[in-house]
């Protein structure tokens, strides 16, 4: 009576649809299973789509994907209350034929996503929960329960792509509880306006877009940042904070939205727009040391549930599809040489993520996480300290330049003392490797 | 098949009303990106037809009528129990008012009986979009089934006397019915609530072939009663209601009491509207 099949995938986010997928098209049968009411429906990003891990799956994806906008521009702020320094890069070098990077609205993206895993012939189905793992005596998965009737199905493998929250893996206890501190919790709002206006404001042609990136006072001194996206006829604003910091500080996450739209370098952008979404979702921003064991007998877990984020450089999305990508090559591999599905087997997917950006990246940063988390001050005194001396050099009032130049100095030694500005280029010399 | 009874049920696929806009300039609804669900009051009736079968066996077939995209409606029937789903899809059927949808629903619902005889035909009340409620009654009509609508209970069923009972909402009370199969069914919001399919059902729906008849397979005689032909109804105006421009008033009392603030209010509202008096006089002559 119970249905057998050779992988169950749980979860239709990047994580999961990559997986299901792969496997689908090398003619394994995939079973992929979601609690939202379709895929897409309970997942939230900025977003931005790096084109490089979609195109490992679907190679031709932009024929038929829904895109926003290919990224031209890329501006890294900080801010404090009233102003902004920043750095702008912008090349005619992305205008290419394949570009690298997209914005995307999720809803439509994952809908478009799942519609690919089912041509590959995976079975999807929706509005439907996995309550448990089934295992066998020897503790070995071997399937799982839904919230439905006659509700056990089984297969040789389980994918565990449950997201951030990984409601499946935790109750298995196969995902540790998430700690505050390495959680952010981020909030947005898609603002429309006309396609013109967006163009006009951000000096764009074509399907050109522009990526803001924030850090500083924005965050109300917490671990954070903002960010600004453009779509086609739409703004992606938000800003996310560790929830151990809104714990600690009680500021609620929308103030902090409704702040941000109103800093001065933010509120002529989405003049006049109209407010028409609000989403809100976790990320996990543990880092390398959050990433918790990731196969075992009979299962692999990919994607966010995993933790594989890469805070400093705000990637996810690829990380979760190549990892999820890489957890349907292994077990292809295992499932062609005949090999059953243990953890000995399956331990070909750490070292496959080991060796590829995945873990690489996450590794490189590993102290990034813990240093931001307790150093504050990176968000608070130093796009103070910035952003005054920018205007002190730039004020034209008839003080001698080399006072000026002491006068931020001093800023610099008062608010940090000089041990503390040593300290805190070490730390981020550290942090960066 | 088992001895059970044989049920058609009509479904629609349905903007989600909750989620639509009317566009300002032409007044018509914003479908576009709109999610679409099964109409609600035909989950009534397919709760109905599924309680049925859970009781005395038989078959349950889901029909509509609609573009390849009611094939999503179909599988989410099929997946809340139904046995068989067929879309009736042509570009003949496009444009339909009620009357045209009930000629084309009735021809598929014939070519059913002819297969296998149809005991009993369900709808909704009526629909979310059109709130006419004239497609269910439409297709009694021309089949000459004996209609019952606004059903809010079926208590019994007797397949050898082929009778069946039904509790209708009237003005007032609440008729008991009984009248002699074949019929057809309107059922009545929150008559029931619509199990959740089970695995094995959820799993079929996703796999199942939907039937696809066009106007030729459903066996339609004649196309000029289908779709936009076949619809005498026009549309000769469609406009939204202008939102009332009433605002919300600040009211003040001098010493802010309770009782003060109770009189300034009573106040304001007499000078706002003077017709309140007139309401208030009798009751205040009478106390």
């Amino acid at each position: 009576m119970t249905e057998h099949f050779d992988a169950i995938v749980v979860g239709a986010g990047p994580a999961g649809n990559s997986a299901a997928l792969v496997m689908a098209r090398a003619g394994l049968s995939v079973l992929q299973i979601e609690r939202g009411e379709y895929p897409g429906a309970k997942n939230v990003q900025g977003a931005i789509l790096y084109a490089d891990a979609v195109e490992r799956v679907i190679p031709d994806f932009r024929d038929s994907a829904p895109l926003e906008r290919h990224i031209i521009e890329q501006r890294m702020w900080m801010l404090d209350d009233h102003a902004y320094v920043g750095s702008h890069f912008r090349s005619d070098q992305f205008n290419e034929e394949r570009p690298n990077r997209y914005t995307i609205i999720r809803a439509q993206f994952d809908k478009w996503f799942s519609s690919k895993v089912k041509e590959a012939g995976a079975l999807i189905i929706c509005e439907t929960t996995v309550t448990d793992l089934l295992r066998d005596t020897s503790g070995k998965v071997i399937g799982v329960k839904v919230d439905r009737d006659d509700g056990e199905v089984t297969a040789d493998v389980v994918v565990l792509a449950d997201g951030v929250n990984a409601l499946v893996s935790s109750r298995a206890g196969l995902r540790p509880e998430l700690k505050p501190q390495e959680v952010a919790l981020g909030v947005k709002e898609t603002i429309f306006m006309p396609r013109e206006t967006i163009d006009a404001r951000f000096n764009l042609k074509g399907n050109e877009g522009v990526v803001i990136e924030a850090a500083g006072t924005i965050t109300a001194g917490m671990t954070g940042t903002g960010f600004l996206y453009t779509n086609g006829d739409s703004l992606s604003v938000g800003i996310g904070c560790l929830i151990s910091d809104f714990a600690k500080s009680q500021v609620r996450p929308y103030f902090l939205l409704e702040r941000f739209k109103q800093h001065p370098a933010i509120a002529p952008l989405i003049a006049g727009g109209e407010s028409k979404e609000y989403a809100a979702h976790m990320l996990p921003e543990g880092g390398y040391h959050a990433v918790p064991q990731v196969h075992g007998d009979g299962w692999v877990m990919a994607g966010d549930a995993a933790q594989f984020l890469n805070a400093m450089h705000r990637e996810g999305s690829n990380l979760a599809m190549t990892s999820g990508r890489l957890a349907a090559e292994t077990i292809i591999a295992a499932k062609k040489a005949g090999k059953p599905m243990t953890a000995a087997t399956l331990k070909a997917y750490r070292k496959a993520l080991e060796d590829s950006f995945v873990l690489r990246d996450l590794k490189k940063y590993r102290r990034l996480p813990q240093i931001l988390e307790t150093n504050k001050h990176f968000f608070t005194d130093y796009p103070r300290l910035i952003t005054h001396a920018a205007e002190t050099m730039l004020r034209v009032d008839g003080v001698p330049k080399l006072d000026k130049e002491r006068a931020v100095m001093a800023s610099f030694r008062s608010t940090r003392k000089l041990r503390g500005l040593v300290v805190d280029l070490v730390k981020l010399g550290r942090a960066w490797r | 098949m088992s001895q059970g009874p044989n049920m058609v049920v009509c479904i629609k696929q349905v903007p989600d009303s909750a989620q639509i806009s009317v566009h300002p300039v032409t007044n018509t609804i914003m479908r576009q990106g709109v999610p679409t669900i099964i109409n609600p009051y035909d989950l009534f009736a397919l709760e109905a037809a599924l309680r049925l079968r859970d009781q005395l066996g038989g078959k349950v077939t889901v029909l509509t009528m609609g573009p390849p995209m009611a094939v999503s409606a179909l599988r989410k029937a099929l997946g809340h129990g139904a046995d068989e789903a067929i879309l009736l899809s042509d570009r003949f059927f496009a444009g339909a008012d009620t009357l045209a949808t009930s000629y084309a629903l009735t021809s598929a619902i014939q070519k059913l009986d002819s297969q296998h005889p149809v005991d009993l035909v369900f709808t909704g009340k009526q629909t979310i979009d059109g709130d006419t409620a004239q497609v269910g009654p439409g297709i009694a009509r021309r089949m000459g089934l004996n209609q019952l609508t606004y059903v809010s209970a079926i208590p019994s069923i007797d397949l050898e006397a082929r009778e069946i009972c039904v509790h209708r909402r009237a003005e007032g009370g609440v008729q008991v019915l009984k009248t002699k199969l074949p019929c057809l069914i309107t059922m009545l919001e929150a008559s029931n609530e619509m199990r959740r399919g089970s695995l094995p059902d959820v799993l079929r729906s996703e796999r199942a072939e939907i039937i696809t008849w066009n106007a030729e397979a459903a066996g339609v005689e004649d196309l000029g009663k289908c779709g936009m032909k076949g619809s005498p109804t026009k549309v000769s105006k469609v406009f939204a209601p202008q939102p009332r421009a009433e605002k919300a008033k600040m009211i003040k009392a001098d010493d802010g009491s309770p009782a003060s603030l109770a009189t300034a209010a009573i106040e304001t509202m007499l000078a706002e509207d003077a017709g309140l008096l007139k309401v208030m006089a009798p009751q205040s002559t009478s106390a």
